[in-house]
């Protein structure tokens, strides 16, 4: 029995290390690839590009880890982020008539967004707490719920920013600081702040635990629908805040936004190394789980060898891969 | 009645992993005969019945069916041979209905398809043999409790049990219900079957058995006819066990002061207008049989389940429903399911122990140092057998888990601990160190309730033992009155004094 239980030990010891490595190796094989390929991929240009990308579905994805984590699931974001974004839209240009161009309309707007995230977040997770419903079907409800909503605002077409407004929040999304454009550095202190609220926090360590096993939670005081809520609310909390990024750079909006954002979210939470069933979560790994997303797109784009349209195929064959590798752990245990 | 055997257990022993848990037992059911099994929790019934039923095969000894050897290496060997053991927990798929239940594994068909016509007309026919009119279309999830216990039975006709092995099959039925059941047990038995029948209801033995067998600690302490046996006969071959010096001596008698005051507590379904008071210093212990409430009633009490009636600590009220509040009112609970509902066991020691009392770890964020230095700690006061630091409370053994537990507990530096089944599943020695430790806390003025369904733990620790009986507090034992007869009388539902007198 102690000599079985020190071979799985060692055996899973050694697994993890592997475990934890894997996503970093994957990520810097795609580096060295795309400089292989082509002399511009290291270029500040290039690089902005894809992190700026990344900085949407990446905010997203830290939520989207502490959901998982906690045992949960949300499939909901992309429409809701469509939702927001519509929302928001509206709100900005009603207000731009009172108001006119200006900070104060901006603001309004970026309220809108932030309420709005709040809001669509509490639901999901009330109705998932306080409604026993399971987050499955409560999220695959309000995903039709709000990409209806949006198609129904737009009337079928698209929502559009008014010109001036969408001159005047372009910075936003296309300014920044020392060439760091504002997504990335929201995106970089969002998975900052993220990584220490997962492993230094009580917060972390409550929706590890209900994940791990919600009874064993339960029977230590743990407050574990007050934490399951409260990990779907930051999670609509921060799909708002990738909103508020997101809309300055198109400036507008239609059925079509977001469109598969919560399984690219997903997914680079899975690559990242956190247990889908939860009970373990990285916030550190999804950040790479995101850019080896973005990266595989991005190399395909600079390349001709193979087409881009097989991007999609590409990144499903590296999230069966995550979910493989995931599992020898799993099995070790 | 034929006097020949039909399934038999010559000089049989088991062990696991390295403890003989069964000595020498011998064993036999006859056609037409129900044999009661009965014994204390963990005196060897169970493995015996498993013995008989063919999912256990026996460490030494032999098993006989129709007087010769054989040696069943699945249940369904035995099945066929016409041994059928209902189980305590249901083996019945919910999500299907009656009839698909009883033919599940050995559907009839008709060429390609399933013959349901004729499936059905058995399934009615067992059943009404049971004088249970139950639509066999109906899924079981919708039928209830009694009827699935019927719906097992129905399934054992229809595999033409010869032996019946039944565990306590009334553990989860009403009056009525159970009455229903032994007049069926009766039937038959007039028609043949050999019966083993297990409870620990003793005036359900008395009423139903022809003969009866009693184990404790392993072995048979007694065998024979029904015929002129009282419950009490049985109650105490069941006990009349030594006490060992296992135990520490009691902590002083405790202060006058009132801790705990629990009045009226009902959790629906279990417990009915349970109260108690719990003394500083004291150590109160829980006494009942297995699914008696106890368990249900501390869950109440610290809020993990919905219960009405009033808790105070000290002069306190808690809210109901509202575990954290107990525990900042200085009331825990220490679970008696270690591992589905005390530990993570995919995480580490520290994450573990840490879990009940992390607000005194973390401000903003949690402080790792404090919690190491915790876990050193708990090491040693509680003496945590971990091969490595690092490891996951999974890779711990029992006693060193239930240890872990106990530490997580007290980290919480509660005023009143409850503590569910201290020591199930663990071996003596560890068993002696918690015992120490509770001793100890109580010596330091905490105060413990203990709730066991082990006797001797019970006697051994507890300065005032309150024993419960089918969801109610049947009786309160203090001093020289604790002691293993009355406690068992009060268990089974009997007056406590006559076996006093």
């Amino acid at each position: 029995m102690s000599a079985a239980d020190t071979t799985t030990q060692t055996g899973g010891g050694r697994r993890l290390d592997f475990h934890v490595l894997g996503p970093v190796l994957a990520l810097i094989a795609l580096i060295v690839l795309g400089t292989l390929i082509n002399t511009n991929f290291l270029s500040p240009g290039n690089i902005t590009n894809v992190l700026a990308r990344s900085a949407f579905i990446g905010i997203i994805a830290v939520g989207m880890t502490f959901v998982i984590t906690a045992g949960g699931l949300d499939l909901s974001v992309g429409s809701m982020a469509a939702f927001i974004a519509g929302l928001m839209i509206i709100v900005m240009n009603a207000t731009m008539s009172v108001m006119g161009v200006g900070l104060m309309t901006v603001i309004v707007g970026i309220l809108t967004a932030l309420v709005a995230g709040l809001a669509a977040g509490a639901i999901n997770g009330l109705l998932i707490t306080r409604g026993r419903i399971e987050a499955f079907i409560v999220t695959l409800g309000t995903m039709g719920i709000y990409r209806s909503l949006v198609t129904w605002l737009a009337d079928g077409g698209t929502l559009s920013l008014d010109f001036d407004l969408r001159t005047f929040y372009g910075p936003v999304y296309y300014g920044g600081i020392l060439g760091v454009t504002w997504p990335i550095i929201v995106f970089a202190l969002v998975a900052i702040v993220g990584e220490i609220a997962m492993r230094q926090t009580a917060f972390g360590r409550h929706c590890a635990a209900i994940g791990s096993n919600d009874q064993v939670a339960r029977y230590s005081a743990v407050h574990v629908d007050r934490v399951r809520t409260a990990t779907y609310v930051l999670l609509g909390l921060l799909v708002g805040v990738a909103t508020i990024m997101y809309v300055p750079r198109l400036g507008s909006a239609s059925s079509s936004t977001g469109l598969l954002w919560e399984l690219e979210a997903i997914a680079a939470v899975i690559i990242g190394g956190t247990v889908l069933k939860g009970g373990f979560g990285r916030v550190w790994g999804t950040v790479i789980g995101v850019l080896i997303l973005s990266l595989i797109g991005n190399i395909l784009n600079l390349t001709d060898v193979v087409s881009p349209y097989l991007n999609g195929a590409i990144q499903g064959v590296i999230i069966i891969l995550a979910v493989v590798m995931q599992r020898g752990t799993n099995v070790s245990r | 009645m034929n006097d020949a055997p039909l399934l038999a257990i010559r000089d049989v022993s088991r062990s696991f992993g390295g403890i003989e848990v069964l000595h020498g037992v011998d064993f036999d059911l006859r056609p037409g005969e129900v044999h009661a099994l009965i014994g204390e929790n963990g005196a060897g019934k169970s493995t015996t019945m498993k013995i008989l039923g063919g999912y256990l095969p026996p460490s030494s000894g032999t098993v006989e069916l129709d007087g010769s050897t054989v040696s069943f290496s699945a249940s369904d060997e035995a099945e066929a041979a016409g041994v059928v053991m209902i189980h305590q927990e249901f083996n019945l798929t919910e999500q299907l209905t009656v009839e698909e239940n009883v033919f599940l594994g050995r559907e009839l068909t008709k060429g390609l398809f399933l013959d349901k016509t004729t499936m059905r007309a058995r399934t009615r026919e067992w059943l009404e043999r049971l004088d249970c009119h139950l639509d066999p279309t109906l899924r079981v999830s919708q039928i209830s409790v009694s009827d699935k216990q019927m719906v097992e039975i129905a399934k054992a006709l229809g595999r033409n049990a010869r032996v019946l092995i039944m565990d306590e099959p009334t553990a989860v039925l009403t009056r009525r219900e159970t009455d229903i059941l032994l007049d069926l047990i009766a039937r038959l038995r007039d028609e043949g079957t050999a019966i083993l029948y297990t409870s620990h209801k003793l005036d359900e033995i008395a009423r139903i058995a022809d003969r009866v067998t009693v184990l404790r600690d392993g072995s048979v302490v007694m065998a024979q006819e029904a015929e002129g046996l009282t419950e009490d006969d049985m109650a105490r071959a069941m006990v009349g066990r030594e006490m060992s010096d296992l135990y520490p001596d009691k902590a002083p008698e405790p202060s006058g002061e009132t801790v705990l005051d629990v009045q009226g507590l009902s959790v629906p379904g279990h417990v009915r207008d349970a109260s108690f008071t719990l003394r500083r210093g004291e150590v109160l212990a829980f006494a009942g049989l297995v699914g008696a409430g106890r368990t249900e009633l501390m869950e109440g009490v610290v809020g993990l389940r919905e219960a009405t009636g009033s808790v105070h600590v000290g002069e306190r009220k808690l809210p109901p429903n509202n575990v954290a509040a107990a525990r900042s009112a200085g009331l825990v609970y220490l679970t008696e399911d270690r591992k589905g509902r005390g530990l993570l066991l995919n995480k580490n020691l520290a994450e573990n122990l840490t879990l009940l009392a992390l607000n005194r770890f973390s401000g903003v964020t949690i402080d790792k140092r404090a919690e190491d230095e915790a876990l050193t700690d708990a090491i040693s006061r509680y003496d945590i057998r971990a091969g490595d630091r690092g490891m996951l409370a999974g890779q711990l053994s029992g006693g060193n888990q239930q240890k872990l537990l106990l530490a997580k507990t007290m980290l919480a530096e509660p005023d009143i601990v409850i503590i569910d089944e201290p020591t199930r599943g663990i071996d003596i020695g560890t068993k002696q160190q918690i015992y120490g430790i509770i001793q100890r806390l109580a010596a330091e003025g905490k105060a413990v309730i203990v709730v066991s369904s082990e006797m001797a733990e019970v006697i051994g620790l507890a300065h005032r033992v309150v024993v419960m009986a089918q969801g109610r507090i049947a009786g309160e034992l203090t001093g020289d009155d604790i002691g293993d007869e009355p406690i068992v009388r009060l268990a089974m539902g009997l007056d406590a004094k006559e076996a006093a007198a």
